[in-house]
């Protein structure tokens, strides 16, 4: 069977033989099976050739052959840079859920709990080898239900409405890109056959007018799960309650499903709609970078601090790709899978302390429902959680230095890449824009420098003083995080490389789309 | 087809003949057979459905006409006929093992059914207004009785109560429509209909077709004819409430589509009145009440029977897009969303019927599910997959459902003149924007079951028998989308208005 296939049936086998097999092997046979799809992902890093534009190792089997439904598999630079992403998310998943229900307090439920994570994982990867929008839209869906359960029975106290709130945005999205699929479709008969085939698609001439509705429909399904402002609020809710590798699955590769989707769809399918649209989206993109840093400096939890600028750090992506630009696109893409390595260590770094100190606030609430929540003294309201860090867990202060220095964009490590590039290339296009997203860049420092400043330097607090530093099992899942994050920073070509001749591709699409313009 | 004569037309209606001979034949054998009646009865009536059903799969359904143009044999009618019997095959297995309706089970509860059974063929394959109008009677007043079964009990009673009223109120609004419509087209012929009310007065035609929709309208539970039925699919024995929730509404729909489709069809009547505006707006208000509605209970059983009202209007938009030029898109998507809706909506019914017997929660509440899963995860999980299912979530086979539901709408607007000169995609927009509200009452179930944990931890177990028919439900709703498409639902064409040996008198 192809590697593509494999891909996705492989978590999904292994979630069969979870669901047989007894409950202490969970976890193993999970390791094993994510371990063969990182395996897989290198296989196909390996046959897949950089200096082709298009897709590569696709299979194109007729599925519903009176709809012209298909089963149509494929990777070009840009999903293989994601797959590769999440297979490393996904196996580093693995390792930080090794203690789960110890950690939740929901002995025995292991089983559960790796079945729908391996479900997940076969979901992610199906949505970034698809082809065809049915299928897309199957495995895009498919995310949703094991997430649910995931935040809803193994998350924190507020579990269920984060988690039904999550279900409900998404699926609310994705109407709207069920109906834009279904019409895409259908005008797909009058230039040329009816087809669900984004490469067939993509070489079509729609009309602009019907492009600009299917763009927007598009949009709102993708922009929800990115989330764009101001459809971020289940974020926040979501990356609370949920686990910590949930947390690391959802914002190291989840929110990409949204972003992933616009470059897939929105730009390769619909590059020729109307310039306000893309303008919009940039302006949402720098939107995304303000508000999401400034709500993140404003933020008393960790963890939830740490969601705000994934809010902010997606924004970058979103401004990329409205420019497509060939820098545009290549920083987008290098973005993603910065911000996936960097924000999955964040949440490890976030999850380290709560096990450690059962709270995560940099400074104690003044709510007294929430002080209650934590057992948290009613005199310390308002008051620094913890401080002097540094001195009691030294290699935890080093780990969690290098993803903040990451994420705040410090040059050598991969943050600044994907920063710099994606405004570079929109630059290019939107200069006023890219001043003002340079502003979040500044703002992103602010607060994670303060985080630093308020957590671990400074006086000790008595309290938190004896807290045990990080273990071996927390390093090793964010030991190769660590590394691929100051590689990538180092060597950025081992990403940009892998998607040259699709973005390539991506631009003679649009000096085609550019020349019919000029008609 | 010319239209046969009596005698030639037996030999095409064996299925239906067998059906109602096996009814009449019921009501005997329980005379004579009391003491076993239940075991002899029971046994009877399943074969007769069996039997029913294998005919009807087996024999040609070519379109003849039969009894001078009264009835159709097509492939509509035999479709809808297979989803009629399975259900009420499904719904009498597990009543000869429900513990409400078991212990005073008699040979009438088979007999009625049977009989429901027949009056909802005559619905399906009616072609002349005035056979429709007989099934409709068959049909609802057998289920009267059949609604009111518990006597003993207030809220069957009441149940039983209610649906008479409505039921009568609404076939006689329909019979006013029928009459009016028979005023202007000198015939009461469904195709033949279409055909000569071309010139009829506009206003007068809406007024006809707005009252024979009533009679319709009532079996489908549509806005604004639906306030019976979460009363009645409350109050009743739950194997009725599955079999009136799914069998009744397939009839209904079969009904309303070769009414609207072979009758009322035709561009010039089309032109003077507008029913796929009607008729889509409807819809958005029906999906849209039923699943509001939905979301306030507490009561498992009501909330599915709101939603069935909410899945009434998804429904109603393939009827809608029948107007446009290509009448077998939609029919085979609402044909397919029914044959799904048969699996996974009588799988629910009948999960919420095991469960509420006093050995197992003894009660259809909310709070009494909580914590299912630890109990019996078996039953919780199977329940999960038809509320999934339900929702049209992906890949169960309400997702396609749905998906070919929608896609023939969506079809059917953007070809040149759309529906009938609108555009329904607002609908389908609609339509799953209500899909995204009905989540949230649907997980509102799977939660208690899932999520929440519950005071109750002893194990809950589930009848062997009733296991068995839940797992021919199961699989269906699991795997159904991958197997068959809706292409495969295709059925004949509309027929053409051909004379009719009555008309021609």
């Amino acid at each position: 069977m192809d590697y593509l296939t494999l891909l996705w049936l492989v978590p999904l086998v292994g979630m069969g033989v979870v669901l047989l097999a007894p409950k202490s092997f969970s976890r193993l046979i999970s390791l094993v099976a994510t371990g063969v799809t990182l395996l897989l992902s290198l296989m196909i890093w390996n046959a897949f050739d950089s200096s082709v534009a298009g897709h590569q190792l696709g299979v194109d089997v007729e599925w519903i052959p009176q709809f012209n439904i298909r089963y149509l598999v494929g990777v070009d630079g840009l999903s293989l840079a994601l797959i590769l992403l999440t297979a490393v998310i996904a196996i580093i998943g693995v390792v930080a859920s090794w203690n789960i229900g110890a950690e939740t307090h929901r002995e025995g439920t292991e089983k559960a709990y790796f079945a729908m994570y391996l479900l997940l994982v076969s979901g992610m990867f199906g949505f970034f080898v698809a082809l065809d929008l049915i299928l897309f839209y199957l495995f895009f869906e498919l995310t949703l239900l094991p997430m649910y359960f995931l935040i809803g029975v193994w998350g924190g106290p507020r579990r269920e409405y984060a988690a039904i709130k999550f279900f409900l945005y998404t699926l609310f999205g994705s109407v709207f890109m069920l109906v834009a699929i279904l019409a895409l479709y259908f005008q797909s008969g009058a230039a040329g056959a009816r087809t669900f085939s984004i490469p067939e698609l993509a070489a079509m001439d729609l009309p602009v007018q019907i492009v600009n509705w299917l763009w927007f429909g598009f949009y709102l399904g993708f922009a929800i799960k990115v989330p764009v402002f101001p459809f971020h609020t289940w974020l926040p809710d979501a990356h609370v309650e949920a686990p910590t590798p949930i947390s690391v699955i959802l914002a190291g590769v989840l929110l990409k499903m949204g972003t992933y989707g616009l470059v897939r769809v929105n730009v390769q399918t619909l590059g020729n709609a109307g310039e306000h649209w893309w303008t919009f989206l940039a302006v949402m993109g720098v939107v995304n970078i303000l508000y999401g840093s400034f709500c993140a400096m404003a933020q008393r939890d960790l963890k939830k601090l740490v969601a705000y600028s994934s809010v902010g750090h997606m924004g970058f992506v979103l401004l990329a790709i409205a420019a497509r630009t060939p820098e545009g696109i290549n920083g987008a893409i290098f973005q993603m899978v910065s911000h996936g390595l960097l924000s999955g260590m964040l949440f490890l770094v976030v999850g380290v302390i709560y096990v450690r100190a059962h709270h995560r606030y940099i400074v104690y609430p003044e709510d007294e429902a929430e002080l209650e929540m934590y057992h948290i003294d009613q005199s310390k309201a308002g008051r620094l959680g913890f401080g002097g860090l540094a001195t009691s867990m030294p290699v935890y202060t080093g780990v969690m230095t290098i993803a903040f220095f990451g994420s705040l964009g410090l040059p050598g490590m991969s943050g600044f890449i994907g920063e710099a590039l994606s405004l570079m290339g929109a630059w290019r296009v939107y200069p006023t824009l890219t001043v003002l997203a340079a502003v979040g860049i500044l703002v992103g420092a602010a607060y994670f420098l303060w985080t630093i400043q308020r957590m671990f330097l400074g006086e000790k607090n008595p309290e938190w003083a004896e807290l045990p530093d990080i273990n071996a099992r927390e390093l090793i899942a964010l030991v190769p995080l660590a590394a691929l994050v100051i590689i990538l920073g180092v060597m950025p070509s081992l990403a940009t490389d892998l998607s040259k001749a699709s973005v390539h591709g991506l631009e003679v699409v649009q000096d085609m789309i550019a020349k019919f313009a000029n008609l | 087809m010319t239209p046969l004569d009596n005698l030639s037309s037996l030999q095409h209606y064996i299925p239906d003949a067998a059906l109602a001979s096996f009814a009449v034949l019921i009501v005997i054998v329980d005379l004579f057979a009391r003491g076993r009646s239940k075991v002899v009865v029971g046994v009877l009536s399943i074969a007769a459905l069996a039997v029913a059903g294998a005919l009807t799969l087996w024999m040609p359904h070519t379109g003849e006409r039969l009894f001078y143009g009264m009835a159709r044999q097509d492939g509509l009618a035999q479709t809808f006929k297979l989803v009629i019997v399975g259900c009420a095959a499904v719904t009498l297995l597990v009543s000869l093992r429900t513990q409400e309706v078991a212990e005073r089970l008699r040979g009438e509860f088979f007999a009625l059914m049977l009989f429901a059974t027949y009056g909802m063929f005559l619905m399906v394959s009616a072609s002349n207004l005035l056979i429709a109008y007989l099934g409709v009677e068959l049909a609802s007043i057998s289920s009267y009785i059949l609604a009111g079964f518990l006597a003993n009990q207030s809220r069957s009673s009441e149940a039983a109560f209610k649906y008479v009223i409505y039921g009568s109120v609404a076939s006689g609004v329909m019979l006013f429509g029928v009459s009016l419509l028979y005023g202007m087209a000198g015939t009461t012929d469904i195709a033949l209909m279409g055909e000569r009310l071309a010139s009829a007065h506009p206003l007068a035609l809406t007024i006809a077709v707005v009252f024979l929709f009533a009679g319709v309208g009532y079996k489908i539970a549509s806005v604004p004819f639906h306030m019976w039925s979460p009363d009645v699919y409350e109050g009743s024995p739950l194997p009725v409430t599955a079999f009136l929730s799914v069998a009744s509404k397939a009839a209904g729909f079969g009904l309303t589509l070769r009414i609207f489709r072979d009758g009322l069809g035709a561009e010039e009547l089309l032109a003077s009145v507008d029913w796929p505006l009607f008729l889509a707006l409807l819809s958005a208000v029906t999906m849209t009440v039923g699943n509001l509605a939905a979301m306030g209970q507490k009561n498992v059983k009501r909330l599915l029977a709101y939603s069935s009202i909410a899945h009434g209007g998804y429904l109603l938009m393939g009827i809608a897009a029948l107007g446009s030029s290509d009448s077998s898109a939609p029919t085979a998507a609402i044909l397919f969303y029914l044959a799904v809706y048969l699996f996974m909506n009588l799988g629910a019914f009948f999960v919420v019927m095991h469960l509420a017997e006093p050995s197992r929660l003894g009660s259809e509440e909310m709070p009494a599910y909580r914590g299912l899963i630890r109990r019996s995860p078996a039953l919780a999980i199977v329940m999960s997959v038809f509320l999934f299912s339900l929702i049209g979530l992906p890949p169960f086979a309400g997702f396609w459902g749905k998906l070919y539901l929608f896609k023939s709408v969506v079809d059917a607007s953007l070809v040149e003149g759309g529906v009938n000169g609108h555009n329904f995609v607002w609908l389908v927009l609609l339509a799953m924007a209500n899909s995204a509200i009905s989540l949230y009452y649907y997980f509102a179930v799977v939660k208690a079951m899932l999520l929440d944990r519950g005071e109750e931890e002893t194990p809950v177990k589930a009848h062997p028998a009733f296991a068995l028919v839940l797992l021919i439900l199961f699989l269906p709703t699991l795997l159904l989308g991958f197997f068959t498409n809706v292409d495969d639902f295709r059925v004949d064409e509309a027929p053409e208005a051909s004379a009719s040996i009555m008309a021609e008198e």
